[in-house]
C-alpha cells in the first residue's frame, strides 16, 4: 500500500510532547475538541504526522482512522513537515500561461517529491500557490523570502544548487 | 403513538409520527430504491438513489431519512425522480470498476441490481476521470478493494459504531474521497479484529473474505490427504439462503449431503465441540469460583471478540477462558484422538471448517493452535465460499436428500445447537454447570433470561446456596460498554458470554449477504436464531454433559474435564496487544 508516512524522520522533542498533552489536557471532555487540538498540535509541530495523531488517539481514545480522516479533510492540515527552504510554486494565471506547470513538475522530478511533501533531509518542501501579484515576472517561484522570476525549466537545478 | 396521515403516489396512509417517507412508503406497498442506507447502521441520506418529489418542497428529498409530516404528498416514481435517480447512478457507476463478470458479489449485488431496476442502458453514459486503487491484500481474512467501493459508508459506520473498533474510515475529500486505514496502511496493520461485519453490509464487491475454495478443491484432488469437514451451529441456519430458500431454513441435512458430495472424507459436526467446550469451560467456571481464579471468566468461541479483548482490553485477557473454540477444539481433538484411532497420521489429515465467520480464518493461524504439531485446523471457509463450492461443483442443493452426519464425531446436543446465538453458549453452560454444582436434574433446561437480540443481558441465579451473576454481550461495542462497568466496579459477574458480532454467530461476518432492502425491514438475525431454538426443542438430549459421544471422548481419552491431556489440547493463550500499533 502507498502509505502517506512522511519520509522526514520524526524528531518531536518532549518539550513539544509536554505542550501537546497540556493542549489535550486544557480540551479534553468538551464537544468538537479535536478541530482545536489538531490546530494547536500543528503550531506545536508544524505538521502532523502519524506520531503526533497516534498521541492524540491514544490520549482521546478517538480512533487513529477518524483522525486522519479528519485531517485530510482540511487542506489547512499537512502530514508533511515543511523543509528548511520552503519551495512556492505561482500557478496563477499568468505564471500557469508562461508555463509554471512545466517548472513545478521539473522540481518535483529534480526532488523526487509531490506536492505538500518534504525531501527526507527536511532540506526543501514543496507546494503550489495562487497568484503572488508579480505577474510581470512571470512564471515565478519564491524559496522562503527570495523572488525567483521569468524562469525557464533550465534555470531551476541552478536555482536548487544554491540552497544549502 | 401519534399518527400522521400522508399521501403517497396518491395512496393515503397513516404512520406513525417521526416515521421517515421511506418507512411510510414501505407501509404503502410501496417500493424506493435505496443504496446508502442501512436502517439503525447507516442512515445518512448520503447517495441520493432514495430521492422523491414533495408537493411544496424546493428540491428532491432523500425519503430515507426526511420525516413524513400531516398532510404531505410524495410522489415515489415521477420522471423528475427517475430522472435524477438515473443520473446519480451513472455518476457512480462513471467511476465504479464495472468488471461485474468476474466479481464475487455478481448475481447479489447491490449496485447491479439497482442498475437492473432503473434501467440503465449506458453504464459509460459519464466518462470522464476515474480512481485506480491499489487493492489491500494486507489483512489475513479479507481484501478491500476501493475500486468498487461507491463510498457509502457502511462499512465505516458498522466498524466505528456497532463494533467500536474504527479502522477504516473515509479519508480526503471531494472527488479523492476513499475508503482506507490511516495513513494508507493496511488493514492487517491496524487493530482491525477481522469481524467482517463490514463485509456483511458492504452493498458492492469492494470487500469481500479471502477466497479459500480453490485450497480446499486441491486437498479433496489430493488421494493423499484424508479430509475431514466441520460445520458450526449456525451454517445450516444460512446456507439455504444462497439457493433461494427464505432466511431462517434450517439445512442441516442437504448441508451434510453436499458436503459428502464435493467428497470430504467425513462430514462431522462442529456441534460435538461445542459440547466439549461447555464441559471444560463449566469446569474451569467452577474451579474459578471454588479456587479463587480470575472472575469474572469470559468466553472464548469468538475469535473477533478475543482479537478485540487483546487490542483494546489487554489488561482482561486473563478473564479470557483457556478453552480453545469449538472450531479449534474439533480440529485439535480430530488431529489427535480420531487420527490415533484410524491409524492416519495427523499431518496427512486435512481440517476444513465451514463457519458463519472471518475471524476464523484469523483464529486457525494464532500461535499455541496446534495440538498434535501441525495446526488444529488447515482452512476456515465462510457460508458463502462452502455456497460458491457447491455451486462451482455443479451440485443441485435443494434437490438434495437430507443426510447425516458421520460417526463417531457428529454426534451433539440441544445445548450446542444454540452456540450460534446470542446467550446461546451462556445457556448451555448454565445446563452443565447448574446440575454439575448441585447434582440434581434441571427441571427446566431452558434459560430465557440471557435469550433475545438485546445487546447486552444479565441474570442472577441461586445455585447450591451461591449466587452467580452473569452477563450476556453481542457486538464489540456492547462488550466494550459492559467491561468498562466490570472494571469501574459498578458491575460484578462470575461469567460473561460475549460474541462479536451484533445477535452472535447467526449474524456473524462470514454468514450470507442479505440486500439491504431486506434487512432493513425484517430481522434476519432473529430468523435464524429461531431455527437454531427450534432445533433444540425438538432434541431429546439438550444437555452437553449428557452427550454419549463427549462421555465416551472422555472416557478413552480426556479422562476428565480439566485434565492435564485435556488442557494441552483443548486450552490455548493469548497475547497482549495495542490498539495503535503501527507506531
Amino acid at each position: 500500500m502507498d502509505t502517506t508516512i512522511t519520509k522526514v524522520p520524526f524528531n518531536g522533542t518532549e518539550e513539544q510532547k509536554k505542550a501537546l498533552l497540556e493542549v489535550i489536557n486544557k480540551h479534553r471532555g468538551e464537544k468538537g475538541a479535536l478541530m482545536p487540538i489538531l490546530h494547536e498540535a500543528q503550531d506545536i509541530y508544524g505538521y502532523l504526522p502519524i506520531e503526533v495523531q497516534t498521541i492524540i488517539s491514544d490520549e482521546l481514545n478517538i480512533p487513529l482512522e477518524k483522525i486522519y480522516g479528519v485531517v485530510t479533510f482540511y487542506s489547512q492540515f499537512s502530514l508533511t513537515p515543511k523543509g528548511k527552504y520552503e519551495i512556492s510554486v505561482c500557478l496563477g494565471t499568468a505564471c500557469y500561461v508562461k508555463g509554471a506547470g512545466d517548472i513545478y513538475n521539473k522540481i518535483k522530478q529534480l526532488l523526487n517529491i509531490d506536492e505538500g511533501e518534504c525531501t527526507p533531509d527536511g532540506k526543501f518542501s514543496l507546494t503550489g500557490c495562487r497568484c503572488i501579484g508579480a505577474c510581470g515576472l512571470a512564471p515565478v517561484i519564491t524559496i522562503n523570502d527570495d523572488v525567483h522570476g521569468k524562469l525557464t525549466v533550465d534555470d531551476i537545478e541552478g536555482i536548487l544548487a544554491k540552497y544549502e | 403513538m401519534k399518527t400522521v396521515n400522508v399521501k403517497i403516489n396518491g395512496v393515503g396512509v397513516a404512520v406513525p409520527e417521526g416515521s421517515t417517507i421511506l418507512e411510510a412508503a414501505r407501509q404503502a406497498n410501496i417500493t424506493i430504491p435505496t443504496l446508502c442506507f442501512l436502517k439503525e447502521i447507516n442512515e445518512i441520506g448520503a447517495c441520493r438513489i432514495c430521492v422523491v418529489e414533495v408537493k411544496g418542497a424546493r428540491s428532491l428529498v432523500a425519503s430515507c431519512v426526511h420525516p413524513v409530516s400531516e398532510g404531505m404528498e410524495v410522489i415515489t416514481n415521477s420522471p423528475k425522480v427517475i430522472d435524477a435517480r438515473k443520473k446519480t447512478l451513472q455518476l457512480i457507476l462513471s467511476d465504479h470498476d464495472k468488471k461485474c463478470l468476474s466479481c464475487t458479489r455478481s448475481g447479489n449485488c447491490e449496485l447491479q441490481n439497482l442498475s437492473y431496476t432503473l434501467g440503465i442502458e449506458d453504464e459509460n453514459y459519464f466518462e470522464g476521470e476515474s480512481h485506480e486503487y491499489e487493492i489491500d491484500t494486507s489483512a489475513i481474512h479479507m481484501v478491500r478493494d476501493n475500486n468498487k467501493c461507491i463510498l457509502c459508508r457502511r462499512c465505516t459506520a458498522v466498524c466505528e459504531q456497532t463494533q467500536s473498533v474504527g479502522v477504516i474510515g473515509p479519508n480526503e475529500r471531494g472527488f479523492n474521497t476513499n475508503i482506507g486505514s490511516p495513513f494508507g496502511i493496511g488493514l492487517g496493520e491496524t487493530s482491525c479484529i477481522s469481524c467482517g461485519q463490514c463485509i456483511v453490509v458492504c452493498p458492492t464487491g469492494a470487500l469481500y473474505e479471502k477466497d479459500q475454495t480453490q485450497e480446499v478443491f486441491e486437498a479433496l484432488a489430493d488421494p493423499n490427504k484424508f479430509v475431514v469437514v466441520q460445520a458450526a451451529p449456525s451454517v445450516r441456519v444460512g446456507l439455504g439462503e444462497p439457493f433461494g430458500l427464505p432466511i431462517g431454513t434450517n439445512v442441516e441435512g442437504k448441508m451434510v449431503a453436499a458436503l459428502r458430495r464435493l467428497g470430504f472424507d467425513k462430514v462431522f459436526d462442529t456441534n460435538i465441540a461445542a459440547d466439549l467446550t461447555i464441559l471444560e469451560e463449566a469446569n474451569e467456571l467452577i474451579e474459578r469460583i471454588n479456587t479463587g481464579g480470575t472472575l469474572p471468566m469470559i468466553t472464548s468461541c469468538s475469535p473477533g471478540w478475543i482479537k478485540y479483548c487483546e487490542h483494546y482490553f489487554p489488561d482482561m485477557i486473563d478473564n479470557l477462558s483457556t478453552c480453545k473454540s469449538p472450531m479449534q477444539m474439533f480440529g485439535a481433538t480430530t488431529k489427535t484422538y480420531y487420527a490415533n484411532k484410524i491409524g492416519v497420521a495427523p499431518e496427512d489429515i486435512f481440517v476444513v471448517a465451514i463457519m458463519p465467520c472471518t475471524a476464523k480464518k484469523f483464529e486457525v493461524q494464532r500461535d499455541d493452535q496446534n495440538a498434535a504439531g501441525v495446526p488444529d485446523v488447515d482452512v476456515s471457509l465462510t457460508v458463502r465460499e462452502l455456497a460458491r463450492m457447491i455451486r462451482i461443483a455443479d451440485i443441485d442443493f435443494n434437490s438434495l436428500p437430507d443426510e447425516e452426519f458421520d460417526d463417531p464425531l457428529g454426534i451433539s446436543t440441544g445445548a450446542a445447537a444454540i452456540f450460534g446465538v446470542t446467550g446461546g453458549v451462556m445457556e448451555a453452560a448454565l445446563r452443565t454447570a447448574v446440575e454439575t454444582l448441585t447434582g440434581e436434574e434441571l427441571p427446566d433446561v431452558e434459560f430465557k433470561d440471557v435469550r433475545g437480540l438485546e445487546g447486552i443481558k444479565e441474570a442472577s441465579y441461586e445455585v447450591a446456596g451461591m449466587t452467580i451473576n452473569v452477563a450476556v454481550a453481542s457486538s464489540t461495542s456492547n462488550a466494550k460498554e459492559l467491561l468498562e462497568k466490570v472494571k469501574s466496579g459498578e458491575k460484578e459477574y462470575h461469567f460473561i458470554e460475549v460474541m462479536g458480532c451484533p445477535g452472535g454467530c447467526v449474524n456473524g461476518g462470514g454468514m450470507p449477504h442479505v440486500s439491504s432492502s431486506i434487512r432493513s425491514f425484517e430481522n434476519v438475525p432473529a430468523k435464524r436464531a429461531a431455527a437454531l431454538y427450534t432445533k433444540d426443542e425438538a432434541m431429546t438430549l439438550r444437555k452437553s454433559h449428557e452427550n454419549p459421544a463427549i462421555k465416551k471422548l472422555y472416557e478413552e481419552f480426556f479422562e476428565k474435564p480439566g485434565s492435564h491431556k485435556a488442557h494441552e489440547i483443548l486450552h490455548t493463550s493469548y497475547v497482549k496487544r495495542r490498539i495503535n500499533e503501527i507506531v
